[in-house]
């Protein structure tokens, strides 16, 4: 059973990883391109100003490679994970929250890790385009940003359970606002507590910056509306052959 | 023999016991995954070296994760 649905939970990753391959070449990389041009540039007018020769950097990986292939191994693989990792939490979701069928649950975790995940970490730790952000810095940004990630996904998971306690006493939807409310709270304390990063060079390009920052957040959009509603209509199939009532009506068919 | 059809889906949670194996295994295996999209040679390294960094480059940049 488990292993089914993480099979299809894999399938459906990479689905939507393909489909986000496909929005990330053709609103994501002109993004890159750009900013790639403005670190050049602002490494050009460096040189000319300390009066110093260009040092070619030798190039690892072509533009082409890391804007073709690679960034579809990126975001597929990215995508097979997620849907694989979505899969084991539908498993265990499955059944324990309410009494939602397995298109429900699987919408409904896929908004909410898609807030927990994308949208409460991106709101304090926003993606970053080349250009933008400190080599030294990396090991704690990216300390910050795991940080970040963790507090989130524990907060989410502490509401929801929230909300269950209250469904009984305070019926569903004041227990869904107050589990709501405490799961802000949370996030608000931890964003203000935490430093804040900022490495945007001078005169980088407001535009750009908004362009990419959104770019990233559509991106994971993409992928997670395909997780949330494919999975669910592949596992109503994988579920139905789970519950011994419904494999008794299709028999009938 | 139970072959009435209810109205209602009968829905029943997977078994926890059933669940855990997949759970730790796919669960290691996909968080392997995607440290080794998200921040292999970036903030750690397991290789030397920057080609897996350089690889994934414009991805890693997209979904948002810390870059260089």
């Amino acid at each position: 059973m488990v292993g089914n649905l993480l099979l299809r939970g894999m399938i459906v990753g990479v689905i939507a990883g393909l489909l986000a391959f496909g929005f990330a070449r053709v609103f994501g990389e002109p993004q890159v391109d750009r900013a790639i041009a403005f670190e050049e540039q602002a490494a050009a007018a460096e040189q000319a100003a300390s009066g110093q020769t260009a040092v070619e950097e030798p190039e690892l990986v072509s533009r082409t490679t890391q804007a073709g292939i690679g960034l579809f191994t990126g975001v597929v693989v990215y995508g097979a994970a997620i849907g694989g990792l979505f899969s084991l939490v539908f498993a265990y979701a499955y059944g324990r929250i309410g009494g939602l069928g397995p298109r429900a649950t699987a919408a409904l975790l896929a908004l909410a890790g898609f807030i927990a995940i994308v949208i409460v970490p991106d709101l304090k730790y926003p993606a970053n385009p080349p250009a933008v952000g400190n080599g030294e810095t990396i090991g704690a940004r990216t300390e910050l940003f795991f940080v970040m990630l963790v507090v989130s996904i524990a907060a989410a998971v502490a509401s929801i359970s929230l909300a269950q306690r209250l469904w009984a006493s305070r019926g569903p939807w004041n227990a869904a606002i107050i589990a709501s409310l405490a799961f802000v709270a949370v996030i608000a304390i931890a964003q203000y507590a935490l430093p804040t990063v900022n490495e945007v060079p001078e005169n980088f390009p407001a535009d750009l910056l908004w362009r990419f920052r959104i770019t990233s957040i559509g991106l994971h959009a993409v992928l997670w509306t395909v997780i949330g509603l494919g999975f669910g209509a592949l596992a109503e199939h994988s579920m139905a052959g789970y519950r011994p009532v419904v494999r008794a009506r299709t028999a009938l068919h | 023999m139970s072959n009435i059809a209810t109205a209602m889906p009968d829905v029943r949670p997977i078994p926890v016991r059933e669940l855990l194996p997949w759970a730790i295994f796919g669960g290691l295996l996909f968080l392997i995954a995607i440290y080794f999209i998200g921040t292999e040679e970036g903030a750690t390294a397991l290789f030397s070296g920057s080609y897996i960094h350089e690889f994934v480059h414009d991805g890693r940049h997209l979904l948002g994760f810390p870059c260089h």
